[in-house]
């Protein structure tokens, strides 16, 4: 039996890896994509302890975690496209149109 | 439960290799098809970790949903005629610097708290108690959260869709 520390360290090393991607990384979709790996860390800590107090309420979490993900890359992945549309380029760097 | 353990540990080793090959590939393709087996890694846990429902919705959603969705971002906001999809990284000494620090922040945590409920759990079926939850103690967060994606599906669709008109017909995600 693995017990929950593993899954939880796990887990965080895999938020530790979007963490890492969300700040150093220039492509826009990269950041999309390290934002998904976040999410999943704390979904999979999330059913470890619902697996550690036999407490089904987590997997709710994690069902309601997804649903906001799927809203998030419907909605990101389109702000994606208008700004490439627009600026040619997902480099977040060169996003700096509201910036002054 | 040898065995048990083995398999747990691939499936793990599989999650952070790739997990660290979406993060610090220079080819974007490689970054989106490396996310393909971190969402097939976490499944695999949660096969292992007795949510068996949770592992079909991750598969169907992120693999079958949010995975393409990307791969057409990657197609759409790409020349795939260019050879170079380069990912360049912006200031690593930085982000190693608060790499460290995160993890040290939850290893932290981890090894610092008793985990006292340490008891041997039985395999479930857990679709019937999902459900079971969604419709009578999470009524309302189940109806919130379907009422956020209809209102995100629609307000995605309104803001690749503003930008076509008038041109010819272009992709849309």
């Amino acid at each position: 039996m693995v017990s929950v520390e593993h899954y939880l360290i796990l887990s965080g090393i895999l938020f530790a890896i979007g963490v890492i991607g969300v700040l150093t990384r220039r492509n826009a979709i990269i950041v999309f994509m390290c934002i998904e790996l976040m999410l999943n860390a704390v979904n999979l800590s999330f059913v470890a302890f619902a697996r550690h107090f036999n407490d089904m309420s987590g997997h709710i979490f994690v069902f309601m975690i997804m649903t906001v993900a799927a809203a998030e890359a419907a909605v990101g992945l389109a702000i994606i496209l208008a700004i490439f549309r627009n600026r040619e380029t997902v480099d977040v760097d060169e996003i700096n149109i509201m910036k002054w | 439960m040898q065995s048990f353990n083995i398999v747990v540990y691939v499936f793990a080793a599989i999650i952070v290799a790739s997990a660290a090959l979406v993060a610090f590939s220079r080819n974007l393709v490689y970054s989106a098809f490396a996310l393909l087996f971190t969402f097939f890694g976490v499944a695999g846990i949660y096969v292992m970790l007795s949510a068996d429902f949770l592992a079909a919705v991750q598969l169907l959603i992120y693999v079958g949903g949010i995975l393409v969705l990307i791969i057409f971002a990657v197609m759409l906001t790409h020349r795939i005629s260019d050879v170079e999809i380069s990912n360049q990284s912006l200031r690593p000494a930085q982000g190693a610097l608060i790499l460290i620090g995160i993890m040290a922040v939850l290893l932290g945590v981890i090894f610092k708290t008793q985990w006292s409920l340490e008891g041997q759990l039985e395999y479930q079926a857990t679709t019937a108690l999902i459900g079971d939850l969604l419709l009578k103690k999470y009524l309302l967060p189940f109806e919130i959260v379907s009422v956020l994606l209809l209102a995100a599906l629609m307000g995605a669709a309104v803001i690749v869709r503003k930008e076509v008109r008038g041109e010819q017909s272009g992709g849309k995600s």
